[in-house]
């Protein structure tokens, strides 16, 4: 973990969603070229957090700073254009468009870099596979691959993925695993990952942060939660057996 | 790195089907119409008027599967198209009377573009003015679109009166071309090549550019577009523009198939640009195009066959297949 | 004062302003042809009290139901043709309106509970674009079954004999004759269907359907059957319109496509709901009071400003008395950004 200062900050976000106030003052700092791993219940608030970051939603309180700069009000291009790939609970992907159209619509700066692409397809062979079908018709694995291939497609400062695991049989899960630690290995690399699946947090997590109604109620190291099974158990609610 | 199982490739049909509608009515009919002279002729101005409800059709359907707004003033534009043309003509007399295929092809894309760039510009007004403080609230839209037909169409009467104009068709347009017992109506010939070239530009638009491509990413989810850093609001200004450019395009090709401009003639052909829409799917270009054809084709067989039922017969067309495909031909897989 | 609560279902409308504005509207109509004597001003005031109904039916569809439709015109039709038809072919009397009014509801009912099933299955976009087509399909088809609906032309017929000219009640310097006693008809059916309207908005039904319109998710998961209450609001609110059609038409002697179904006339009535308000009730009453009156008399002040403006391009042209639909548009615009809640809603405290 870099003691530099982290790439992006929360402090106090605050959002509503219609009458619902979900976030209650968020506090979060996400260091440089670590992944961190948002747990917490159902309901947290976790991909609220995201989508308010992303500027899908924004926040009502608070200050959202990245890479020195204060985008809380700013629009969602913007935010990614500053650098932030996001990939969707829902995978997003365009289902009427082809495997290369969704990345070659990822790749903002003009044309793919072929070599960026060979690593691509090096982490997820089946892209190259169905690269000229829709994207439609590819498996929810498949899918959740092109979604986060459309992430990394171009150099980016911060990932932002959520629940990348959901709906994923136990053996792909595997592999996303393995591509995980992969991308962690380029240099400069952020990411913060929203998840429910523990194992698969405790096997890529270098930082760790608990949200619970809206609000963080834990950060701290990966490795130092990892370890203590009452503190699962009292934040997560599950002891580590029925955590797969 | 791999799941067994995840390198077979997933059967998967071409979607054709509703491609085979167009022809299915088509020979259906000829049975019914008997003779096939006259086939020829309901077929052909079918496929004409087709044409010009799908040129039409298309900048609506655009227009709602990426902006999600719904222009009941579209109407407003096909007739401002029209009037525009005609307000031009006296000026290309020479053009459109000479008996010369080429010159009055030059004295047609005269008045075109003349109709495209001034339903544009007032697309354009449309949207900034009228559209965008609503954005995101059907109903408000429903009901200033609606304001905005009223409106627009009293502007047209105040400015050419209420009565029908005439606008003849060029000298080398009129008139047919026979083999033996069959007539090919010379400007449905040209109608029905314009509306192909339409087709064939908006496919190439569509799915050659990057443009194209936003905007066909960009009906399917447009925040996750915003998300891959693109700025997709400021499309949405060109597409609304593009979308009132064709409506005006079709209504110079209306207005010539007519051979007469009414302040209502916008309005008159929205019924079954309506139908069009919804039996195509909402944002899709191609279910669009077949559902045009075949809803022409239709109106003109049953105009022959059962008048009465005419406009009732495209409303069971529309019934039928929306219990076959509840959302359109071709729905585009929404967010 | 308890009496006025229940009359009002406990809905009176809330604002100083709005309710003498109502009530100033109510006491025309209620003594129109004292205040206002001469056929001309009866016909406004009786217009006046079928559209209230026409409107307030369609307020009820649209602002408290949620649907939004383009075929209530042809509700408006059915009953204009039901009781025209009927007094046409079965001799003017009351037992021809009492057959005709209940054929056109029962008529009006069944389509209008096929629609909303319908419209449930569809998108509500999908639903106005199919309402059109409906709508315009209805209208042709009324214009060519010209043996039974007299076509394009329409049918005139006379009314049974209290409700003629001719026909007096008494003698004296305050004669009441059939035309004066056909608008107390008019004037106290559309007041009574008025209030029945309020009644059923204000009623458990009422405020369902108003919690659907807000959130229909939320109503389905509390319980209620969206699918079921929705219908319901359509068929109640075509079975006034109906109503209305019969008022119409009685007071017409006249039944055509032209004053019933044709496009011109939907508008008029959207138009009638969104200036005065919509999902009030009190809106429509405003709404079609003031496109009555400007339908009728706002032309002479436009001629008046034309012929002043003569030597200008175009103003005159706009200003000519044949294009007040033009001002009434760029009014129905203006409300719908400025005082979406229309008059009543903007005269309404909160």
């Amino acid at each position: 973990m870099s003691d530099r200062a982290p790439l992006l900050t929360l402090a106090g976000v605050n959002t509503h969603i219609g009458p619902y106030h979900i976030l209650q003052g968020v506090d979060l700092e996400v260091p440089r070229g670590a992944l961190t791993m948002l747990l917490g219940r159902n309901g947290a608030g976790k991909t609220t957090t995201l989508r308010t970051i992303m500027g899908l939603w924004h926040a009502s309180a608070g200050a959202v700073r990245f890479d020195g700069a204060d985008i809380t009000a700013w629009a969602t291009p913007d935010i990614a254009q500053a650098g932030i790939a996001y990939v969707p609970e829902n995978m997003a992907i365009f289902s009427d468009l082809t495997v290369r159209e969704n990345l070659l619509l990822a790749a903002r700066s003009g044309p793919i870099d072929q070599t960026r692409l060979r690593w691509i397809f090096g982490l997820f062979p089946p892209l190259e596979k169905f690269w000229s079908l829709a994207a439609g018709v590819l498996s929810g694995g498949q899918k959740q691959m092109l979604s986060i291939a459309r992430a990394i497609i171009e150099p980016r400062k911060l990932f932002l993925i959520d629940e990348p695991t959901k709906g994923l049989a136990p053996a792909i899960i595997a592999n996303m695993i393995a591509a995980f630690r992969e991308l962690k290995q380029s240099p400069d690399t952020t990411i913060l990952v929203v998840e429910q699946n523990f194992l698969f947090a405790k096997s890529l997590g270098d930082a760790v942060a608990v949200m619970d109604n809206g609000r963080i109620v834990h950060t701290g190291a990966m490795a130092a939660l990892a370890g203590d099974h009452d503190l699962q158990h009292r934040l997560l609610g599950l002891s580590l057996a029925s955590h797969q | 790195m791999t799941a067994p199982g995840e390198f077979s490739l997933p059967a998967r049909r071409r979607d054709f089907v509703p491609v085979l509608l167009v022809p299915l009515v088509a020979l259906a009919a000829l049975p019914l119409v008997g003779s096939l002279s006259t086939w020829v002729t309901l077929t052909l101005a079918g496929l004409a008027m087709g044409m010009i409800i799908f040129i039409i059709a298309s900048g609506l359907t655009l227009v709602f599967g990426l902006m999600d707004v719904l222009n009941f003033g579209h109407g407003a534009f096909i007739t401002i198209g029209a009037y525009a043309a005609a307000a031009l003509v006296p000026s290309l007399a020479g053009l459109m009377l000479a008996d010369s295929l080429a010159l009055n092809l030059l004295a047609l894309a005269a008045l075109i573009a003349l109709a495209m760039a001034v339903t544009g510009a007032i697309g354009y007004a449309f949207e900034r003015v009228i559209i965008m403080p609503v954005y995101g609230q059907h109903l408000k839209q429903i009901l200033v679109t609606v304001g905005g037909l009223i409106v627009a169409e009293q502007l047209i009467i105040a400015v050419f009166g209420p009565v029908q104009i005439a606008l003849p068709l060029p000298t080398a347009f009129r008139g047919a071309l026979v083999f033996g017992d069959i007539a090919i109506e010379r400007y449905r010939l040209i109608a029905v090549a314009v509306g192909l070239v339409v087709f064939a530009a908006m496919l190439l638009i569509l799915n050659r550019s990057r443009i194209g491509l936003l905007i066909r990413a960009g009906v399917e989810n447009g925040e996750m577009v915003e998300a891959l850093g693109y700025h997709i609001r400021r499309l949405f200004v060109g597409v609304f523009m593009a979308g009132s450019a064709l409506a005006g395009l079709g209504g110079v090709m209306w207005g010539f198939y007519r051979e007469a401009l009414t302040p209502g003639m916008g309005m008159d052909v929205m019924v079954l640009v309506f139908i069009v829409v919804v039996i195509g799917g909402l944002g899709s270009v191609g279910g669009c195009f077949i559902g045009a054809l075949l809803v022409a084709v239709t109106a003109n067989y049953t105009g022959f066959l059962a008048p009465k039922l005419a406009l009732g017969s495209n409303i069971l067309l529309m019934a039928l297949i929306l219990l076959w495909r509840s959302r359109g031909l071709y729905p585009v897989a929404k967010r | 004062m308890s009496i006025l609560r229940t009359l009002l279902s406990a809905d009176p409308p809330r604002g100083r302003v709005l309710a003498l504005v109502l009530l100033a509207i109510l006491i025309g109509l209620a003594f129109a042809p004292v205040l206002f004597p001469g056929m001309a001003a009866l016909n406004v005031a009786a217009k006046i009290c079928y559209f209230v109904v026409l409107a307030a039916s369609y307020d009820l569809l649209l602002g408290y139901t949620g649907i939004v439709s383009f075929a209530h015109t042809m509700f408006f039709g059915i009953g204009g043709y039901g009781a025209g038809l009927a007094l046409y072919n079965l001799g003017p009397s009351w037992t021809s309106i009492l057959i005709g009014t209940g054929a056109a509801l029962l008529l009006a009912v069944a389509l209008a509970l096929l629609i909303g099933l319908f419209s449930l299955r569809v998108r509500a976009i999908f639903f106005a674009m199919i309402t059109l087509a409906v709508a315009g399909a209805f209208s042709i088809l009324a214009s060519q079954l010209s043996s039974l609906t007299g076509g394009e032309d329409g049918r005139t017929f006379r009314l049974p004999a209290e409700l003629r000219p001719g026909f007096q009640l008494l003698a004296g310097p305050f004669t009441i004759n059939g035309r004066i006693i056909a608008y107390y008809l008019v004037f106290f059916a559309a007041l009574i269907l008025f209030l029945l309207m309020l009644r059923v908005v204000n009623s458990p039904f009422g405020r369902v359907l108003q919690a659907i319109r807000e959130n229909e998710f939320r109503a389905e998961a509390l319980g209620y059957r969206t699918v079921v209450y929705r219908s319901i609001g359509a068929c109640v609110a075509a079975a006034a319109a109906a109503f209305a059609g019969v008022l119409s038409a009685i007071w017409l002697r006249y039944t055509g496509p032209a004053v019933t179904l044709s496009f011109d006339i939907m508008l008029d009535i959207l138009l009638m709901v969104v200036i005065g308000g919509m999902g009030t009730l009190y809106g429509a009453v405003i709404g079609a009071a003031i496109f009555v009156l400007a339908e009728t008399y706002l032309q002479s002040l436009m001629a008046a400003i034309s012929h002043l403006t003569a030597g200008l391009p175009l103003v005159p042209l706009i200003f000519d008395p044949d294009r007040w639909l033009l001002w009434l548009g760029v009014l129905f615009v203006l409300s719908v950004y400025f005082f979406p809640t229309g008059i009543a809603g903007r005269l309404m405290r909160r």
